[in-house]
């Protein structure tokens, strides 16, 4: 099917507004599901570990369900797109670079406070990192789609 | 049995995951072919839950417990129709990353569910 492959191109969103679509597509497609997958995953890790052996390290699986709460706030802005969704999901990502950075120190500091991992351990090493590259590529991205 | 459906979805997922960054690199959206390589993994994870749940009902038992099991079952079957979705909606070179991006995640959690089922010894 050759006729499909140009006829749609980052900007060429043909809807009423493409501004408010432009978030959640091109690009911005890929972001939105790794932010879900992510969503899913710290959710129902946390959500287990809470529920199943949250006396073994609290502070830990409390912070996954942060991190799990910060991930489907981006997804559900990078969805439903408009300014002022932009500007949440740009906060929130900044909040989540923050989160990655300060807990991934916080982790290799004082490793005592968490004998069981969260999401943002050692920056996300059991993640391939991804928690720490995410933040980046999505703000990056959202600073991109003010000015297009 | 299981232990080698495994493996059989990491490698079909991790092909399929080279093959659409291949169109996604070379400014692709997905295509007719592209969506039943997709259709074969997603056929594979969903044989393996099946099977994955008769292994439970049968009365043997994952390594880290069976409610992980069966989440990490769920989650692998879900994967890859999920981003093949998406990239029906998305039809640039990025609908085509968002699939490979899908069944990376898929093969990640292959080698989750051999550590969960305990790999090999059960």
């Amino acid at each position: 099917m050759p006729e499909t492959t140009t006829d749609t191109t980052t900007d060429g969103t043909a809807g009423a507004d493409p501004a408010k679509r432009s978030l959640g597509t091109g690009p911005g497609r890929l972001l939105v599901t790794l932010y879900g997958v992510f969503t899913v995953a710290a959710a129902s890790r946390s959500l287990y570990q809470l529920i199943a052996q949250f006396d073994r390290a609290p502070l830990a699986y409390s912070l996954s369900a942060l991190s799990a709460v910060v991930y489907g706030f981006i997804t559900f802005s990078l969805v439903r797109g408009g300014e002022g969704a932009r500007r949440a999901a740009l906060g929130c990502c900044a909040l989540e670079l923050l989160g990655v950075l300060g807990i991934g120190t916080w982790t290799l500091v004082d490793p005592a406070a968490f004998p069981d991992a969260t999401v943002w351990s050692d920056y996300g090493m059991g993640y391939l990192f991804i928690p720490v590259i995410l933040p980046v590529t999505g703000l990056i991205w959202l600073r991109r789609s003010r000015r297009a | 049995m299981i232990d080698a459906l495994t493996l059989v979805v990491g490698v079909t997922a991790l092909a399929l995951a080279a093959w659409c960054g291949f169109a996604a690199y070379r400014d692709q959206p997905t295509k007719d072919w592209h969506f039943i390589g997709m259709a074969v993994v997603s056929l594979l994870a969903v044989v393996q839950l099946v099977i994955g749940i008769v292994q439970l009902a049968r009365g043997q038992s994952p390594d880290k417990g069976t409610a992980i099991f069966v989440s990490y079952l769920l989650g692998a079957a879900a994967c890859v129709p999920a981003t093949g979705f998406l990239s029906l909606s998305e039809r640039t070179r990025w609908g085509s990353a968002t699939v490979a991006a899908g069944a990376v995640v898929l093969a990640v959690l292959e080698v989750r569910l051999f550590d969960i089922w305990g790999g090999g010894s059960a």
